[in-house]
């Protein structure tokens, strides 16, 4: 077993954390890990991304060939894309959907989130909206290590126990919100997926999960809102929705 | 033993610990700064261990020399560019030789991710005639920082530990011992005429360390990370860490001969036994050919082919990566995603939003405007990226300090406005002598240093001289209390601010306009 993952955002999102989180649940695991990280200048504000191997063999180079990335783990959309070509052609894109806009040239989101949504295995989470449901805006890294979780090879204690550790410093509170942020996460992705697997296009699924309360978001329910959104009347009143929705009640929304 | 999760530079620090280390010494530089944070935070719990950051890397060098002659063992950090300021010192001490273990670990950047060149350290420790150790991973940086403890000492000589930024900013668990060394005990060396080199005394401890050079190279020759494995006709030599981008693409029984490259001077006798059993040698090294050279010499290696950086199979320049090398080798690519993607917008670093150094230059821009597109000389940290879009307010970054030497050297030419933009750190660092030869010279310079009251690109560090020392050390080298100007570089403050650049940019004389407002990324780590 070896899996080996890119984890990309912007500098100040949070990108070390994320590490320190997988690289100590995979040190617990008994795993094999090295995880390349950048510093100094790119840290402000710009493109960052870490590599992030663990195994249960030695690993060899700190650096992932092309070709064998198995997740491009993402806090921002527009950076998913930047190291998406290295992925095997099994890979996993994980990635918020929440632009972080801080160059003039950021592309149309709708681009964004074609090129995202063009590649066979996605998990697409609205991190900002999961993030703040989840109490603090700030805590979109750990809703994308919760999204994250169900193709990794931890159990939820494991990150979480990394996840409390990470943020013991800063008072209870702030480890609640990471906590939660870390389950809300998990809950939108498997969602996410799940409309996938009830066979809605991307696009739609990521249309239908969006409009989801992230506090409500039970994965299970995912089969019966596919059903729904699969017809276009109904997806289109969901989109519509002002407000967010209830995902324990699969129903269409009255219009407006 | 313990496993504990450390990157490249923390392993370094704390083999360095553990090899009963006395005191650290260091500027701050990516990538080689964790490294002293490391022992600082150790030290800060322990209370027996120096650790202070010094104003430059040359200071930093000679202190911890100071710390090796009274018998205790020490390391000293910087990066690359560091050890060009840290040169004088450091060439000398190689001379003088040591009495405790000094090991200097210096952090290469092939790639330039954080760097203004990609020099390779290597060539210094052979141009001082030293031992130098190059990790291949964290492990290595552990047990390399012990045992080139262990060397320095038993040697008497200064001893490099050469990382690139790959190692020093990976994280991987090192085994680090459950038995660490005691420190050694105050025993200053009192043997004069090594440590005062005077041409009788220098000739006579360069032949010493001549002498010396025997032995350096049989502990190459023989080192346990020299490593040759004979297979098949076609040979390897992989230095320090490209052994795994080596390794990351060949099957177990892969059939080619390898010499892996851990610790130099080049270990010659196992490149010949490497070269007398194959047709030909590709050379992998992060940096610069250096390796690559020694094999090949002037005129060749005869019977074997000799590749690498100087033959095209790998590029001359910028850092190397698995992909890189299995090209080299000769390997296909595995398969990847195919897809079709849109040439993506980059994203740049950027200035914090709020950085007082956004205002600054906002004010100085203004100011300059009705000048013919002027030029502005400036220096190294955060302010240099307002190189880059919107601002676009500087035009010069060469090396710690040159902002100030070159602009008086425009004004000398009759360069006017003259001006040179300089951190505080940055002038602690290498600007107050410049300053020195503007006033000493009544050169019409208009030097801003920006007091952000910390060293900010590399993380916040303590800066040398921020406040009233830094206006103490202005003035003090003599500028005119009245043109020495302090702004507060706060968008309210934009009209007055423009006035006292446009005033002294007038002044036909050396004045110097400290804007001072604390770094944002300061004030939010430190609260
Ligand atoms: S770290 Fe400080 S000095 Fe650097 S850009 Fe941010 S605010 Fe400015």
């Amino acid at each position: 077993m070896e899996k080996n993952l890119v984890l990309a955002g912007v500098g100040g999102q949070g990108i070390l954390s994320i590490a320190f989180v997988i690289d100590n649940a995979a040190l617990e695991a008994g795993f094999h890990f090295k995880q390349a990280e950048v510093h100094g200048m790119s840290q402000r504000g710009g493109a960052v991304q870490s590599n992030l191997r663990y195994a249960d063999h030695p690993i060899h180079s700190d650096l992932i060939p092309v070709g064998k990335v198995d997740m491009v783990l993402s806090v921002e959309p527009l950076e998913a894309l930047r190291y998406a070509g290295s992925l095997s052609p099994e890979g996993w894109i994980v990635s918020s959907v929440t632009p972080y806009v801080n160059i003039p040239d950021y592309p149309p989101m709708e681009e964004v989130l074609a090129s995202l949504t063009a590649f066979p295995h996605t998990v697409l989470v609205d991190t900002g909206a999961v993030a703040k449901a989840a109490g603090n805006l700030r805590a979109q890294n750990m809703v994308a290590v919760g999204a994250a979780a169900p193709l990794l090879d931890f159990t939820d204690e494991q990150l979480l126990k990394y996840v409390r550790k990470l943020f013991a410093r800063k008072g209870e509170k702030i480890v609640a919100v990471n906590e939660r942020a870390y389950r809300f996460g998990k809950a939108a992705g498997l969602f996410y997926r799940g409309l996938i697997e009830a066979g809605l296009p991307a696009r739609d699924a990521l249309t239908v999960s969006s409009r989801m309360d992230p506090a409500t978001v039970e994965p299970e329910r995912a089969a019966d809102w596919a059903r729904l959104a699969s017809d276009a009347a109904a997806l289109e009143a969901i989109a519509g929705q002002d407000g967010l929705l209830d995902c324990r009640e699969a129903a269409v929304p009255a219009a407006g | 033993m313990a496993r504990e999760v450390l990157l490249g530079d923390e392993a370094v620090g704390l083999g360095a610990v553990h090899a009963g280390l006395s005191g650290v010494y260091g500027y701050p530089g990516t990538p080689s700064t964790e490294i002293f944070e490391f022992v600082e935070g150790i030290a800060k719990r322990r209370g027996d261990i120096q650790a202070t950051w010094s104003p430059n890397e040359k200071v930093a060098y000679e202190e911890a020399l100071g710390m090796s002659w009274a018998g205790k063992r020490t390391l000293v950090t910087m990066k690359h560019v560091g050890l060009n300021v840290a040169a004088d010192a450091f060439m000398n001490s190689a001379i003088t030789g040591t009495n405790g273990a000094l090991v200097l670990a210096v952090a290469d950047d092939p790639g330039m991710h954080s760097s203004q060149n990609e020099q390779d350290s290597r060539y210094f420790a052979k141009f001082a005639l030293i031992p130098c150790f190059e990790p291949r991973n964290q492990q290595e940086c552990y047990d390399m920082t012990r045992d080139a403890m262990d060397l320095s000492e038993e040697l008497g000589v200064p001893v490099m530990l050469r990382l690139v930024t790959r190692i020093a900013h990976s994280r991987a668990a090192v085994e680090t011992t459950d038995a660490p060394r005691e420190q050694n005990p105050l025993r200053p060396s009192k043997d004069i005429r090594k440590w005062t080199l005077l041409p009788s005394n220098a000739r006579v401890q360069y032949r010493s360390l001549t002498e010396k050079q025997p032995a350096i190279a049989d502990r190459a020759e023989s080192s346990p990370y020299n490593v040759l494995e004979l297979r098949g006709r076609r040979g390897v030599i992989a230095c320090g860490i490209t052994m795994n981008y080596v390794l990351e693409n060949l099957p177990e029984d892969h059939d080619l001969s390898i010499l892996a490259i851990g610790q130099y001077p080049v270990p010659l006798g196992l490149v010949r036994k490497l070269a007398d059993h194959v047709d030909e040698i590709l050379v992998v090294e992060d940096g610069y050919p250096f390796v690559e050279e020694a094999v090949r010499g002037p005129f060749g290696l005869p019977g074997v082919t000799v590749k690498g950086r100087m033959t095209g199979e790998l590029p001359r320049t910028g850092e190397l990566n698995p992909d890189l090398v299995r090209k080299a080798l000769g390997l296909p690519d595995p398969p990847h995603a195919e897809v079709e993607l849109p040439s993506l917008a980059g994203r740049p670093p950027t200035l914090c939003p709020g950085c007082p150094h956004t205002d600054t230059y906002r004010a100085m821009n203004e100011a300059l405007e009705k000048y013919d597109r002027p030029q502005v000389f400036s220096d190294i940290g955060c302010y240099t990226l307002g190189a880059l879009p919107p601002l676009e307010a500087i035009h010069s970054c060469v090396d710690m300090g040159a902002s100030i030497g070159m602009a008086v050297g425009a004004a000398h030419a009759g360069y006017r406005p003259a001006v040179s933009v300089i951190g505080d750190s940055t002038f602690a660092h290498s600007g107050i002598t410049g300053l020195l030869s503007a006033v000493n010279g009544n050169v019409p310079v208009t030097v801003v240093i920006l007091d952000n009251d910390t060293v900010a690109m590399t993380g916040t560090q303590e800066s040398q001289a921020t406040a009233e020392r830094l206006d103490r050390i202005v003035l003090g080298l003599g500028i005119d209390p009245e043109h020495f100007r302090i702004i507060n570089p706060v968008p309210k403050e934009h009209e007055t601010n423009v006035r006292v650049f446009a005033e002294e940019l007038a002044h036909e004389g050396p004045s110097v306009i400290v804007a001072r407002r604390p770094c944002i990324e300061k004030i939010k780590r430190h609260k």
